[in-house]
């Protein structure tokens, strides 16, 4: 399957990856040569084949309910690029898609 | 829905914070309410590099009941997905949800009356917190991310689009309240943010079989406010078909001080979850041995205790639905009448403050005012004594000599001092001015200290007057 | 301890394979081990030996970066379960290893910070992704270290650097603390000179842990068959993974040899089948890149990592995320977002995973007919540093052997098996799943009847 540089925006849109200037272009091609080789997957006829998300069976391992102190604030903070008063701060938040 | 060419259809989304003592995927504590920000968190629930989730059995366990008590499918194998959108409430960039294997589906509720189905019960993980100063959030120059919330266990109970009307959206909502709260798998405080509801409102003709465009409504938290945006949002787009125009499928929100709907994204954009099964979790095999446990031991729920309190106690329905608020008022008031008392005595005492009071007390002071022997008002005073003592309700009535007075030559005495004191009122009695003889009783019941007993004064009273 | 510290500056400007070395940590931990060989009390066979970390293992309070610029500075506040392990063996760290960014890549080029050199010929590469932690132990800066294999990042290096490294069966070994590029085929696992003692690194590392639900609750038993031999042993061979594309005549000739090796050895060699064979690349390239753009979502800028301030928090993302990932996890996350986005899931997320079981399945057959399979890890010895970075898909071919072993979960060892071209081969050998001791029991007996 060929990607168009429509796609790739919409895909780099998706996962918040900046593009630069041509970069549309560059991926659609990369991209899509790799997608070339992958699409060999359609020679198999896996209309009655399972999906494995995990490979090696195991049992679902739960806890206990039991609260346990966790980091304090300054911990918790430490890597931030930006706090103040105890709080992660970002920047404007515009909700419609550019 | 006030307009007969015109019918509602309104679906539930409803989130509720399950009352779990740690969060979904980690062990930090969940009482972040009035907490510092960023003090409730550990490296799990702040999604850093390389840590794991791993499942809080509780969690599971609560979200089961709820899906047994709405007679859901209890799915034999579940599991976890992602849901990936960036936001910054958003510690790792995708939420843990379920999404193709829920783990309850096809239940329903019933709402005064009426069959709602339940599409969906499914267990989540609740998002940070964002704060900005004084604009809103969509324009403020800056924004504060809280995450002490973040991985709060969430339970989201979906409905089918059954609900016809405002008041039925929220009458749904409260029924809902006060299962979760019976089978404590959520306090369920929407002023606290413990339950949220999102509603999809559409309109469409009369009769028609056609869904309407539908909006999302949200930043609702509280019954009152669902009511009024629903009933709100239903007359806003009659309108606007009734005005040739067109319903845009949107979300909006709802003020409470404009009392109106209103736009929450002018772009509208199609959402890509790009769900996938979460790796990091193998699946969840629900055993059904464990499954049947945990619907034995299910209380009896409130719709149906209600409809056994008016069969089997003879009760009205709206006492009925009052004693059936909370568990711990049902249990009080069958306990109570099992103790000897008349039930619908009992309801009137319970209902509006429940009394702590053991059952066979509160049976003894019910019957102590029942038969005569101390008036309600010396009962209300027992009981405060009672509930700050603890000792029966006889033993304080026999030590305080609060028996009232029900002797007849005693309050003719009474009665015959009253009136000479108080020739006014005698004439207006006597001039068919009724109300006065209220006027009068006060006087009586003042001369005995409260104690007297006031349906004979009143019988006395009304013989000595001719009245 | 001190020893090392004086090979890693010698070599270090050669090789380049530390991003950070940690002196002081390392002094004071060799301290604290001294104390206890000469108390007695609480002596392992780990205590007081020097081992070196990939960069995508956290330790506490030690940056922390997967060898990607997005981390830069990241001190993680807390210590991944395995080195929690070693710190209670009495291990000693000498710092951080370098890597492809977040392990995506086969020849630690795509580092974020520099490349690594093959010690054997400073004008190739070591192999990735877990390139920095195979040169050091090549080299002799450390005497063993811990990498990732997600699809042949452990065993790829290994082979190419001519020392031994395990992937162990998925779920052996804690991933708690371990920065994820494929949450469902990432394992922990060792390099050392030696089979011996990259197996008593394993045994050390391994076993349940209540922080990863994947962590298997079974019996750490890997050293139990390590000297048993191969007599009677069947060893499987498959005959597709002799003939993948861009094999090597020099590869596949000492492959070949070795097996013989082992036949006078005592084991009996028998021709499996891996029919899906061909798909492995394919599958792979779907599965794991649409878990990483989900597993990098979370370099947001917001509580951690690079920040590129942009007008608005979109922008924000935008320029941070473009600019702190290098070019081939920005391509391996629009490949993966591509996969699971709406209109696409069906035909390349779910259908990936249909093949995966068909790999899965593969093995299974395969694994009736023998104990365990060997054959070449790499197809090909090192290569000279740039010459497949243009090429994504030449790259990824490298892995063509080693990632089967992965998306089946199994585990799997690279033993060094001579030269091409005098560069270092491997020889893989892959077990059923939980038959690490197989896969360890085999190279050994390889490595005993070589020597």
């Amino acid at each position: 399957m060929s990607l168009t540089a429509e796609d790739v925006r919409h895909v780099a849109m998706l996962a918040r990856l900046g593009l630069e200037p041509g970069e549309e272009e560059f991926y659609a091609a990369q991209l899509g040569a790799i997608l070339a080789h992958i699409d060999r997957l359609r020679e198999l006829d896996t209309e009655a084949i399972p999906p494995t998300a995990q490979a090696v069976p195991l049992p679902a391992r739960m806890r206990e309910d039991e609260p346990r102190p966790g980091l304090s604030q300054e911990r918790a903070l430490a890597n931030a690029p930006a706090a103040r008063e105890g709080y992660f701060v970002v920047g404007a938040i515009q909700e419609a898609e550019p | 829905m006030t307009d007969s060419r015109w019918e509602a259809v309104i679906g539930l989304e409803v989130h509720a914070q399950l009352a779990t003592r740690s969060k979904m995927f980690c062990s930090c504590p969940t009482d972040y309410l009035g907490a510092p920000p960023n003090t409730n968190v550990c490296e799990v629930c702040l999604g850093l590099p390389g840590v794991l989730p791993v499942i809080n059995r509780r969690a599971v366990e609560l979200t089961v009941r709820t899906a047994l008590a709405l007679g859901c499918r209890i799915a034999r194998h579940t599991r976890f997905d992602r849901k990936n959108y960036f936001y910054p409430d958003l510690p790792k960039g995708y939420q843990i949800s379920q999404y193709e294997l829920p783990i309850g589906r096809e239940g329903r509720l019933e709402v005064n009356g009426r069959t709602v189905r339940i599409t969906r019960v499914h267990l989540e993980e609740d998002t940070g917190k964002l704060l900005h100063a004084g604009d809103a959030l969509e324009t403020a120059g800056e924004s504060l991310v809280d995450l002490n919330r973040a991985g709060v266990p969430l339970m989201e109970i979906v409905s089918e689009p059954d609900l016809t009307g405002a008041d039925e959206a929220r009458d749904y909502a409260v029924t809902l309240r006060e299962i979760l709260r019976a089978i404590g798998a959520s306090e369920a405080d929407m002023e606290k943010g413990q339950l949220r509801a999102e509603a999809n409102v559409s309109v469409r003709p009369r009769g028609s079989t056609e869904l309407g465009v539908k909006t999302e409504l949200k930043n609702i938290n509280s019954f009152r406010f669902l009511q009024r945006a629903v009933e709100h949002e239903i007359r806003r787009q009659i309108r606007l078909l009734e005005s040739g125009g067109v319903v845009v499928q949107e979300t909006r929100g709802w003020s409470e001080a404009e009392q109106r709907t209103f736009s929450q994204r002018t772009k509208e954009y199609a959402q890509d979850y790009r769900y996938f099964p979460e790796p990091d979790l193998p699946p969840l095999e629900l055993d059904p041995a464990w499954v049947e446990r945990l619907r034995a031991s299910l209380p009896e729920l409130p719709p149906a205790r209600r409809r056994r309190l008016v069969e089997q106690y003879g009760l009205p329905e709206f006492d009925a639905g009052q004693l059936t608020l909370d568990a711990a008022t049902a249990d009080l008031f069958e306990a109570t009448v099992a103790a000897g008392a008349p039930p619908k005595q009992v309801a009137n005492w319970i209902i509006g403050s429940r009394p702590s009071l053991a059952p066979e007390h509160l049976a003894e002071l019910i019957r102590l005012v029942v038969e005569g022997t101390i008036n309600r008002e010396q009962g209300l005073q027992v009981l405060e004594e009672a509930q700050a003592s603890g000792r029966p309700p006889g033993e304080l009535v026999r030590e305080r000599g609060l028996t009232q007075v029900s002797d007849e030559a005693a309050l003719a005495g009474v009665i015959e001092r009253v009136l000479a004191e108080n020739p006014r009122a005698v004439a207006d009695v006597r001039a068919g001015r009724q109300q006065a003889i209220g006027a009068l009783l006060g006087q009586v019941r003042q001369a005995t200290g409260g104690r007297a007993n006031m349906k004979l004064a009143t019988e006395m009273l009304r013989r000595r007057l001719g009245s | 301890m001190e020893r090392h510290l004086a090979v890693i500056e010698r070599e270090e400007p050669r090789i380049g394979a530390f991003l950070r070395v940690t002196e002081d940590l390392a002094r004071s931990q060799a301290a604290e081990a001294d104390r206890r060989l000469a108390s007695g009390e609480g002596v392992t066979p780990l205590t007081g030996i020097p081992l070196a970390i990939k960069d995508v293992i956290c330790v506490a309070g030690v940056e922390t970066t997967a060898g990607s610029r997005i981390l830069s500075g990241f001190r993680p506040p807390y210590d991944a379960t395995v080195i929690a392990r070693l710190r209670e063996a009495g291990a000693v760290f000498l710092g951080m290893t370098n890597c492809d960014e977040f392990a995506m890549g086969s020849s630690t080029e795509n580092s974020g910070y520099h490349p690594t050199r093959n010690p054997h010929d400073p004008s190739r590469v070591p192999g990735g992704s877990s390139g920095g932690s195979a040169a050091a132990v090549a080299s002799g800066e450390a005497v063993y270290a811990l990498g990732t294999d997600t699809g042949g990042s452990i065993r790829q290096p290994a082979a190419l650097c001519g020392v031994v490294g395990m992937k162990p069966t998925y779920g052996r070994v804690s991933r708690y603390g371990l920065i994820a590029f494929a949450s469902s085929l990432d394992q922990i696992g060792p390099f050392a000179t030696g089979v011996r003692d990259a197996a008593l690194v394993l045994q050390a590392v391994s076993g349940p842990d209540p922080r990863d639900a994947t962590s298997a609750d079974r019996p750490v038993d890997v050293l139990s068959e390590l000297e048993a031999g191969v007599e009677g042993l069947r060893l499987g061979v498959p005959r597709e993974y002799f003939q993948v594309e861009g094999m090597e005549p020099g590869v596949k000739a000492t492959v070949e040899r070795a097996l013989l090796v082992l036949e006078r050895a005592g084991a009996e060699l028998v021709e499996v089948s891996l029919p899906h064979t061909d798909y492995g690349l394919a599958a792979y390239y779907i599965i794991a890149p649409a878990e990483c753009s989900s597993n990098l979502a979370r370099f947001d800028s917001v509580r951690y990592g690079l920040r590129v301030e942009g007008e608005n928090l979109l922008e924000t993302y935008l320029r941070t995320r473009r600019q702190g990932f290098g070019p081939e996890v920005r391509r391996r996350i629009m490949l993966g977002t591509y996969a699971l986005s709406a209109g696409y899931y069906d035909a390349y997320y779910l259908r990936a995973q249909k093949v995966r079981t068909l790999i899965a399945r593969d093995f299974e057959q395969a694994f009736l007919h023998c104990d365990a399979i060997v054959s070449a890890t790499s197809p090909v010895v090192a290569f000279p540093l740039g010459a497949k970075l243009a090429d994504p898909l030449a790259m990824y071919l490298n892995d063509v052997l080693t990632l089967g072993g992965n998306l089946a979960g199994l585990p799997g060892v690279s033993v060094p098996c001579g030269t091409s071209e005098g560069l270092p081969v491997g020889l893989q050998v892959l077990a059923p799943q939980w038959r690490d001791a197989t896969a360890l029991r085999v190279a050994r007996a390889y490595e005993v009847a070589r020597d």
